[in-house]
C-alpha cells in the first residue's frame, strides 16, 4: 500500500514544487494586500461613480468561482491579446480573487477608527495623504490583521487550483508523478501533508503576530 | 484692507440646515481679536455646530465665515467670492486650532508624538525642531514628565492638556474649545481649566468656548453668547449677562443650570 522507497524518491521533486507554491502564495497574497486597500479607499472614499464601480466589481469577483476566473484569465484573455504566462496569470487571479475579500476587512479596519481621529486630522490641518498613513492606517490595520491571516491560509489552500492551468506547483507535481508511477497514494498523501503542516505553522505564527500587536495596542 | 478692527472672526449671515432642520439661522457674530467668547445653550442649539463650522469641520449652507479678514470657506476671484479651492481651505484653515470634547488624541501615538505630528508634516518642521516645540508646549500644560506616555495610560484630565498642546502647536490664532470638561470626573475639570485660564493671560489667542461650566464662563469670559434654537437670543459682557440677564428664555435656563450644580 505505502511505498516508502517511493516516498522518500518523490519527496525532492515535491520540495522543488513546493517553492512555487509558496512563491504563489506570497506573490498572491501581497496583491491581495495591496488591491484590496485600493479597493476600500476607492469604495469608501471615491467619486460616486467610483463607489459604484469598484463595489460591483468586488461583488463580481467574490460571487463567481476561483477557478472560472483563472480559466477565464488564462484562455479567454489571449483572445483579446493580453497573454500571460501561467505562473502569472494564477499570481493575478489569486491576488485579485483574495483582494476582493481583503478589501471588504480593510473596509470593517477602517470604519472601525473613530470619526474623531478624522476631524483632529483636519484641525490640526494634516494633509489627507498623511492623515491616512500616520493617523488612520496604523489604527486600523491592527484590529483586522486575524482576518487577513485567515485569508493567507485560505489562499495557501487553495493555489492547487493553479494545477487547473499547469503552474508546476505541488498538486500538478503530484498528478504527474502519479500518472507516470501509477502510485498515487504516496504524492498525494505528502502533498497533504505539506500543507497540513504549513497551515499550522503560519496559524501560529499569525497567532503570535496578533498577541504582539495586542499588546501595543493595550499599551496605546 | 485688514486693519487693527477687523474682527478676528465674523460669521456673516451663516446658515446652517440638516433636511428640513434648521441648526443655524442667519447668524452674525463677531469677534475681536484677543476677545474671550463663551457660548452656552442648551443642547441643541447649534453652539457646537458653531465651532464645528468654524474648523471646516462642518459645510456651511449660507452666508460667509471670515477669518482674520479672509473668507474661510470662500476665496475672492474677480470681486466675487467663490468656495475655496484646497489651497486656501489649508490656509486659512490653519490659523484655527480645536480641542474636543473626547480629546480625539492619536492613540497609537505617545503625547509627544501627538505634538509633533502637524509641525512636521504641516509646518515642515525638522523632528529636533518639532521636539523642542513639543516639549515646551507639554511643560507648559504640565505635563513635562508625561511625554513619552500614550493617551490611554494618561487621565482624562491629562489627555485633554495633551490635546491643548498638540492644538497650540501649531500656532492658532484662534483656539476652538467645544465642551471640553464635559468628559472629564469633576476632579479633573480644574486642571483644564487653570491651562485654559493661563492661555488667556500668556498668549495673543481669540477663544471660543461652548461650555457648561458657567462660573468660568462668568469669570474667563469678556462675552457671553447665549444660543437657543438656532439663534443667539440674547449677548453680553459676562458680568451683566449672568448677573441681569434680559430674555426669559435666558432666565428660564440660567435657573435650571443653577438648580442642577
Amino acid at each position: 500500500m505505502w511505498d516508502w522507497d517511493y516516498a522518500w524518491e518523490i519527496l525532492p521533486i515535491l520540495g522543488e514544487a513546493s517553492l512555487i507554491t509558496l512563491q504563489a502564495t506570497v506573490l498572491g497574497f501581497l496583491m491581495a494586500l495591496v488591491l484590496g486597500l485600493i479597493l476600500a479607499v476607492l469604495r469608501m472614499m471615491g467619486p460616486k461613480p467610483v463607489r459604484y464601480l469598484v463595489a460591483g466589481f468586488i461583488e463580481f469577483v467574490r460571487s463567481t468561482p476561483l477557478l472560472i476566473q483563472i480559466f477565464f484569465l488564462y484562455y479567454v484573455l489571449p483572445q483579446f491579446g493580453i497573454a500571460m504566462g501561467a505562473m502569472l496569470t494564477g499570481v493575478i487571479a489569486l491576488g485579485t480573487h483574495y483582494g476582493a475579500y481583503c478589501s471588504e476587512v480593510y473596509r470593517a479596519g477602517l470604519e472601525g477608527v473613530p470619526k474623531g481621529q478624522w476631524e483632529a486630522s483636519t484641525a490640526l490641518n494634516l494633509p489627507m495623504s498623511v492623515t491616512f498613513r500616520d493617523v488612520i492606517l496604523p489604527q486600523a490595520v491592527p484590529p483586522i490583521v486575524p482576518a487577513l491571516g485567515n485569508y493567507l491560509v485560505a489562499l495557501f489552500k487553495e493555489t492547487p487550483l493553479l494545477s487547473a492551468i499547469a503552474v508546476m506547483e505541488l498538486m500538478q507535481t503530484a498528478k504527474i508523478l502519479g500518472s507516470e508511477s501509477f502510485k498515487y497514494v504516496e504524492p498525494i498523501t505528502l502533498v497533504g501533508l505539506f500543507f497540513l503542516c504549513f497551515s499550522l505553522v503560519s496559524a501560529f505564527l499569525i497567532r503570535r503576530f496578533e498577541r504582539r500587536l495586542n499588546r501595543q495596542i493595550r499599551l496605546s | 484692507m485688514k486693519t487693527e478692527s477687523t474682527p478676528m472672526v465674523q460669521f456673516d449671515n451663516v446658515c446652517k440646515r440638516y433636511g428640513e432642520l434648521v441648526v443655524l439661522d442667519d447668524l452674525n457674530l463677531s469677534i475681536a481679536k484677543n476677545e474671550k467668547v463663551a457660548i452656552i445653550g442648551p443642547s441643541g442649539s447649534g453652539k457646537t455646530t458653531v465651532l464645528r463650522m468654524l474648523m471646516t469641520l462642518e459645510s456651511i449652507d449660507d452666508g460667509v465665515i471670515y477669518v482674520d479678514g479672509e473668507p474661510l470657506t470662500h476665496q475672492r476671484q474677480s470681486g466675487r467670492l467663490v468656495p475655496a479651492d484646497k489651497r486656501h481651505l489649508r490656509q486659512t484653515r490653519g490659523q484655527v486650532g480645536m480641542v474636543f470634547q473626547h480629546f480625539n488624541l492619536f492613540g497609537h501615538m505617545t503625547a509627544i508624538q501627538n505634538c509633533m505630528q502637524a509641525p512636521i508634516s504641516v509646518m515642515g518642521m525638522t523632528k529636533p525642531q518639532a521636539r523642542e516645540l513639543a516639549l515646551d508646549l507639554l511643560s507648559m500644560v504640565g505635563l513635562a514628565d508625561k511625554v513619552d506616555q500614550y493617551p490611554a495610560q494618561l487621565s482624562g484630565g491629562q489627555q485633554q492638556r495633551v490635546a491643548i498642546a498638540r492644538a497650540l502647536a501649531m500656532r492658532p490664532k484662534v483656539m476652538l474649545f467645544d465642551e471640553v470638561t464635559s468628559a472629564l470626573d469633576p476632579e479633573l475639570c480644574g486642571e483644564v481649566l487653570s491651562v485654559i485660564r493661563k492661555l488667556g493671560e500668556q498668549h495673543d489667542l481669540t477663544m471660543l468656548m461652548v461650555t457648561h461650566q458657567m462660573g468660568f464662563a462668568k469669570e474667563f469670559a469678556d462675552r457671553v453668547c447665549f444660543f437657543d434654537q438656532g439663534k443667539i437670543a440674547e449677548e453680553g459682557p459676562a458680568e451683566t449677562f449672568f448677573d441681569s440677564p434680559q430674555h426669559p428664555r435666558t432666565k428660564q435656563f440660567l435657573q435650571a443650570v443653577m438648580q442642577a450644580t
